[in-house]
């Protein structure tokens, strides 16, 4: 058990300012999410016991949740706007020239695990599309180059 | 003068998005005083930089990281219409001149984290009123006021406000609904960011009338730096006898909580939304039982949008007379557009209902920033109708949008120019569906997938008369048979694009940009 438990331990006190709380349960999963990147599998039957559910009902929470990853993502993270108001200005054209470049699909992680491409659906930065958003950072009027550019410069920054 | 020079810089999303933190470090090496603000809502302009001379704003716009050492040197000198980015006296420009700023009115022109600025500007008049006025009065004053909710639907709030007022129960609640998922709108986010305190005072306001001791806000994680923002200003709110046991002296308490959402478009739908800040999956639930009298926890709870209770403290402060006197027939008082897409004018614009879809698109909005002629808008978020410019001559009112089959929604209106394709429109319109649908009825679950190989059939010319009907009957089907608008509103922007764009779904059509196997396209 030994690694496992102490895995668990970990999760059981990140969950505990939650339990009792409204919506606990989410709060929780997002605590484990933003500390390890990602739910681990320990994490439902941590937050069953917490919360006095199943690990079935926990797994429900988990997989309606776009949010909630069950694996690590790529050390960087660009998020890419594909709605309508994004669309009217050339977000579909940009999807694909960030692919062709970066050679990712949209919702993968590249082999090497240095990327992970996702769609989102509206950033409220509408007015200013295409938008995306890499490790946290906002971009406006993205372009390819720009997108490229903000890639390298994060991973030059990690080596 | 020998103090520094007070300088203004935007900290909104938008305006960061844009580089407005790289323009801020240029100044913060400088002798200025700088002052984050909201966005004024000229998304174009962004960043815009703003300097206070014998009380007026004197803007600049777009600032780039390579105009501030030039900026830095006008600003010093006061020869300000010698920069290149130089814009002139905000208040003077004709977009924030034709407006009627209520909600607005001190977005981008204060400090969103100083309650002081706040207060100066007015704020916290109507909080303190309502702890003095009798919680009956409050609910008529909205009701006369003719607030409708800004969330989408439209229903009456002070309708909603005596249901939950009214209910018999040893808790009620106050939500705000804050997941703004619908693409083309960003409004919430503005003023969450801009002006937090407003959005707190709202639903105070709201818990005095209704009796709720308790409020929520439902924010979408997609907006970090509201949360970050409304976070503060809740924190400031409680120690400054704002929030907490006893607001503004009234004697009575309201607690607020900000909940961050994890990424469910489905989740603005307001019973998905409890039952998510209940923290259960995100599934809708049936109605009735209505929210105002089982909601979350099932206790009577308000659930409203940020910019219906953003409209309440004007409403208390002036009355709901005046309120009402703004606007056309029964759509009363302004309304935020947000304008985006291919248009040379993007932001908010605040006015009372009563403008056309044109005034809006060419006049405000400028036209096609891309100098291409516009084909076409959405109004109304994902679920909202395609319209054509030969409807631009209709007003936006709930009942005037309704009448051709399209509907205010929460705002937003994306503007396309003619490169838009209207069948690959209507494709993602189910493709949204299928990806967001919370599962719960057929119709929507099932229906929406179809609907994407319905399509795809129609765009390859297969059996094309056939699928053209299948199409239809998918539609009826979802609208007849969906739990809620999701699934039950989703063929609004499907027929409207067939409706009002055919040829788009002609085989062959000479718009065709997407054919077999393009299903990776978004
Ligand atoms: C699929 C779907 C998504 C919705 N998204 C939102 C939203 O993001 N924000 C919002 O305020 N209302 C949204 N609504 C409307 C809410 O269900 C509800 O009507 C609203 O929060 C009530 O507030 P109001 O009275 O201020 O309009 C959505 C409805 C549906 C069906
Ligand atoms: S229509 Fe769609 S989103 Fe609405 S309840 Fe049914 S499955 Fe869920
Ligand atoms: S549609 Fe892309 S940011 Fe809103």
């Amino acid at each position: 058990m030994g690694g496992t438990s102490n895995k668990n331990r970990a999760l059981d006190e990140i969950v505990r300012p939650y339990v009792g709380r409204t919506g606990g349960l989410i709060c929780a999963l997002r605590a484990i999410q933003a500390e390890i990147g990602f739910l681990p599998p320990e994490t439902e039957a941590a937050a069953a016991a917490a919360f006095n559910l199943t690990r079935a009902e926990v797994k429900g929470v988990i997989s309606f949740y776009a949010d909630f990853v069950r694996k690590p993502k790529g050390e960087t993270v660009i998020r890419l706007c594909a709605a309508e108001a994004c669309q009217a200005q050339g977000a579909r054209s940009l999807e694909m020239e960030v692919c062709r470049r970066l050679a990712i699909e949209p919702g993968a992680t590249s082999a090497s695990g240095d990327l992970t491409l996702e769609r989102v659906y509206c950033l409220g930065l509408c007015s200013a599309g295409p938008s995306a958003i890499i490790d946290g950072a906002l971009m406006g009027k993205a372009t390819p180059e720009k997108i490229v550019k903000a890639f390298e410069t994060g991973r030059g920054a990690r080596k | 003068m020998n103090d520094a020079p007070t300088i203004f810089i935007p900290l909104d999303s938008v305006a960061l998005a844009l580089g407005a933190e790289e323009v801020a470090a240029a100044f913060l090496v400088a002798d200025f005083d700088i002052v984050r603000t909201g966005s004024r809502g000229m998304h174009w302009l962004e960043p815009l930089v703003e300097i206070e001379v014998g009380g007026a704003r004197i803007g600049f716009g777009p600032v780039d990281a390579g105009d501030t050492a030039s900026l830095r040197e006008v600003l010093l000198s006061g020869n300000f219409a010698a920069h290149p980015k130089y814009v002139g006296a905000i208040d003077e420009l004709d977009w924030m001149k034709n407006q009627q700023r209520l909600i607005f009115a001190r977005c981008g022109i204060v400090d969103p984290l100083s309650l002081d600025d706040y207060e100066e500007a007015g704020g916290l008049t109507a909080l303190k009123k309502a702890a003095n006025t009798p919680a009956g009065s409050l609910c008529e004053e909205v009701l006369a006021s003719g607030l409708r909710g800004r969330g989408g639907a439209g229903f009456p709030a002070g309708v909603k406000w005596k249901t939950v007022a009214e209910a018999q129960a040893d808790a009620k609640y106050i939500v705000c609904n804050a997941d703004e998922g619908d693409s083309g709108t960003f409004a919430d986010r503005m003023i969450m960011e801009g002006d937090p305190f407003l959005l707190i005072e709202g639903m105070a306001i709201a818990g005095l009338a209704v009796g709720a001791t308790r409020g929520f806000i439902y924010l979408r994680s997609e907006y970090p730096l509201a949360e970050r923002i409304l976070g503060e200003a809740v924190r400031i709110a409680y120690n400054e006898g704002v929030l907490g046991a006893d607001v503004c002296g009234s004697g009575k308490s309201f607690d607020l909580e900000l909940f961050i959402g994890a990424g469910a478009y489905i989740c603005g739908e307001e019973t998905s939304l409890l039952n998510s800040l209940e923290g259960k999956r995100g599934e809708v639930r049936a109605k009735p039982p209505l929210p105002a009298l089982e909601g979350l926890h099932g206790k009577p709870t308000l659930v409203h949008n940020v910019l219906t209770f953003c409209a309440v403290p004007d409403i208390v402060r002036a009355g709901g007379k005046a309120y009402a006197s703004l606007g056309v027939g029964k759509s009363c008082g302004t309304m935020a557009f947000q304008l985006s897409g291919d248009v040379k004018f993007p932001g908010l614009f605040e006015a009372p209902f009563g403008l056309t879809l044109r005034d809006l698109v060419e006049r405000i909005g400028g036209g096609a920033r891309s100098g291409k002629g516009i084909r076409a808008i959405q109004i109304g978020g994902p679920l909202g109708a395609y319209l054509p410019p030969s409807q631009f001559d209709t007003i936006i009112d709930y009942e005037a949008l309704l009448a051709i089959g399209a509907g205010v929604g929460h705002g937003g209106i994306v503007v396309f120019n003619e490169d838009v394709d209207l069948l690959e429109q209507a494709r993602y319109a189910f493709e949204f569906c299928a990806e967001e649908s919370c599962g719960k009825c057929t119709p929507c679950r099932i229906g929406a997938v179809r609907g994407v190989e319905v399509i795809d059939r129609i765009g390859r010319g297969e059996d094309h008369a056939e699928n053209m009907q299948t199409l239809t009957d998918l539609c009826e089907l979802m609208v007849d048979g969906s739990l809620c608008a999701m699934g039950g509103m989703t063929p609004i922007p499907v027929q409207s694009a067939l409706n009002n764009f055919p040829e788009d779904f002609a085989f062959p059509s000479i718009r065709r940009t997407f054919a077999a196997g393009a299903e990776k396209t978004p």
